[in-house]
């Protein structure tokens, strides 16, 4: 189990090293110590890893995830698990803004809050926050799930296209185009489904959650909703 | 008795048959105006520039005997990958889903015969295009339509979309007609809506942050890829001297006569400036930071001919990008489908309504019937034509300048024609010492 103190290793040197490995290496828990906020932190991953990271990380930790499991023992710098691929992260504390930004696939969880713009323009990724999201979030989200257990703020999934986000607290307002929408039985399976995967063993009833998603209004430009954009 | 002598209708020069039009357009639709293309008014131009050439002072080279090298490197700074082009001139990108894929083709046969490079556009890498451009640059834009890691592991160099000429400071724009099921499935997203990309990027705001961007890209790419930043040319001084802080590579200026494949006609007319006044500025901020010629410039904006391309590289660019010029070159707007164009209620070199997805030389259309019209393996070779001649005319005037390399062309190699265009380029007014803004004679 390598074990890597990113005082001592540059940051190059360690995700060049993950890179190397190839999917069927046997040399596949690494733990991180000392991250310090660097940013990129086991960025572009393409392996099933599982890379535990002791501490804060900066910027676009996980960025581009393929496959691997990354968890972080600690708070999350803006766009950790952009554009995520597939695999699982993890934060144990707080993300900064845009959290699981463009993310294609795989799933993102989150124990504490997430700050604004988490979801923005998700492509297929599932986000569980614990705590609260913040304004923006789910910005133009065009596919995937969001489910918050807390609260959302201002204009929540403002330009959604077919994302479903669920929010179990209060949310403060919603964004151009999102309205709630019925909370149906399959919404619930695929929420449970989701936070089963995100390690929440039925400890939490989907029932509590209310669904938002897109009117579907401004799909095609009409002169007469100009005003919404 | 006679006629009362009447004086001959006039009409205002202020509201002209075009403006009237476009009134009586706007009032029964409702809504502005989209098109593709460039800004279409007279601007100051390289037209507005001339070379000096040789003469007692300068020696020329032998046109068929003497060597005048044309290569450039790009990405010389961090990429541990540099890009090394056999020509000057590099296809802009332009997206799959604005164009055909055997448009996408045939720019990317055209470009790998001459040695040069490609680009992806709003919408993701093609098979296609990964096949056949032998150099291709990713472009990462604020949709991320498409982006993945594998792709930018495959890519030639990356292309960080701030803005692009013909709109900066706005998003893409697609529209339903275009959205096919191939290309709504590369962006996620449902068929046939109107698509209208961010204008700003989802996980990064200003060049504090862009710098950490452009770090990850190269952590993910482990530093082998070189790093583009794209800007259209509004404010070029600052915009490069921003890139170049960012950590970019390279830095692409789109000046506003650039084309897009689809945004209002008022941001395309009225937003920007045009790249005769754009690189002047962008090269004093790269030699005031010590960095010319090793962050490399890119310029793009109206490029029709070899002599704009050498206008270009004297006023300090190392290579040119060209767009509407490639598609022009495999068929765009050509004459012989005037009978389709007028159908479409316009006519052969006027067509601009590339959004509607109905273009008749089957270059701007997602419809298979007129996407086949086009011959990828000739529309590769017609651009390798067009881009031998744009080579071949650069060449000739470096070497009527005494230049064994077209980078060895310079601003003193010029004189301008309009005090305007001495201004924005930087050049004296021909037969003058005179620069406005520089000297006092």
């Amino acid at each position: 189990m390598p074990d890597i103190d990113l005082g001592v290793t540059s940051l190059r040197e360690l995700n060049g090293a993950l890179h190397k490995l190839p999917k069927d290496t046997n040399e596949t828990h690494w733990v991180i110590e000392n991250p310090a906020g660097q940013h990129a932190i086991a960025a572009g991953l393409d392996a099933p890893l599982n890379v535990e990271i002791n501490g804060p990380v900066g910027y676009y930790c996980a960025g581009m995830n393929k496959l691997a499991t990354v968890q972080i023992h600690g708070n999350a710098g803006v766009g950790v698990a952009e554009n995520m691929m597939s695999g699982f992260v993890h934060v144990s504390g707080d993300a900064s803004q845009a959290a699981g930004a463009t993310g294609r696939g795989g799933l993102l969880r989150i124990d504490g809050n997430a700050s604004s713009r988490c979801g923005i323009s998700m492509k297929g990724i599932d986000i569980v926050v614990k705590g609260s999201v913040g304004h923006m979030s789910a910005f133009m989200a065009q596919a995937g799930h969001l489910i918050v257990f807390g609260d959302a703020g201002d204009a929540l999934g403002d330009s959604i296209y077919e994302a479903q986000l669920f929010v179990r607290g209060d949310v403060k307002s919603l964004g151009a185009d999102c309205i709630e929408k019925e909370m149906r039985d399959e919404h619930k399976t695929a929420v449970h489904d989701i936070l089963a995967k995100a390690g929440f063993n039925g400890d939490v009833d989907p029932s509590e959650f209310k669904r938002y998603g897109s009117a579907r209004q401004l799909y095609n430009f009409n002169v007469d909703h100009a005003g919404e954009y | 008795m006679d006629a009362t002598p009447i004086t001959t209708p006039r009409k205002s020069a202020t509201f002209d048959d075009y403006a009237l039009s476009e009134i009586r357009r706007a009032a029964a639709t409702g809504i502005y105006d989209i098109r593709g293309g460039g800004a279409k008014r007279k601007l100051p131009s390289f037209d507005d520039l001339l070379f000096l050439g040789a003469s007692m002072s300068r020696y020329p080279l032998e046109g068929y005997r003497e060597k005048c090298e044309t290569d450039v490197w790009l990405g010389t700074r961090f990429a541990e990958k540099p890009l090394h082009l056999k020509i000057p001139v590099t296809i802009a990108g332009m997206s799959f889903g604005s164009l055909s894929a055997q448009a996408k083709e045939s720019l990317g046969r055209g470009a790998s015969k001459m040695g040069t490079s490609t680009t992806t556009g709003d919408g993701g890498m093609t098979e296609e295009e990964r096949g056949h451009s032998s150099i291709l640059v990713y472009q990462l834009l604020p949709s991320r339509y498409g982006m993945n890691p594998d792709d930018l592991r495959r890519a030639d160099a990356i292309e960080v979309v701030i803005g692009q000429g013909a709109k900066p400071g706005g998003g893409g724009m697609l529209l339903g007609q275009k959205i096919s099921d191939r290309v709504a499935e590369m962006r996620t997203l449902p068929k046939g809506i109107d698509q209208r990309s961010a204008c700003r990027h989802p996980d990064w705001t200003g060049p504090d942050d862009l710098e950490i961007k452009i770090q990850e890209l190269r952590e993910i790419t482990d530093w082998q890829k070189p790093i583009y930043i794209k800007v259209g040319a509004s404010r070029p001084y600052y915009d490069t001297a921003l890139a170049v802080k960012s950590g970019a590579d390279v830095v692409v200026l789109d000046g506003m006569q650039g084309g897009t494949a689809a945004t209002q006609e008022v941001f395309i007319e009225h937003i920007g400036i045009p790249l005769l006044s754009a690189i002047r500025p962008a090269v004093q901020a790269l030699q005031d930071l010590g960095m010319h010629r090793k962050v490399q410039l890119i310029v793009s904006g109206g490029i029709r001919t070899g002599a704009d391309v050498a206008k270009a590289l004297a006023l300090g660019a190392d290579a040119v990008a060209i767009g509407t010029a490639a598609l022009a070159a495999i068929g765009d707007n050509d004459p012989k489908y005037e009978e389709d164009y007028q159908k479409l209620g316009t006519t052969a070199g006027a067509y601009d309504d590339w959004h509607e997805g109905n273009c008749p030389a089957g270059i701007s259309t997602q419809i298979p019937e007129l996407a086949a019209r086009l011959d990828p393996e000739l529309g590769g070779r017609r651009l390798a034509n067009y881009l031998s001649v744009l080579t071949l005319e650069t060449q000739t005037i470096a070497r009527a300048c005494g230049k064994s390399h077209v980078h060895n062309l310079e601003p003193e190699d010029l004189v301008a024609l309009t005090v305007e265009a001495a201004a924005m380029a930087q050049v004296p007014l021909a037969g003058t010492k005179w620069i406005p803004g520089l000297t006092g004679e």
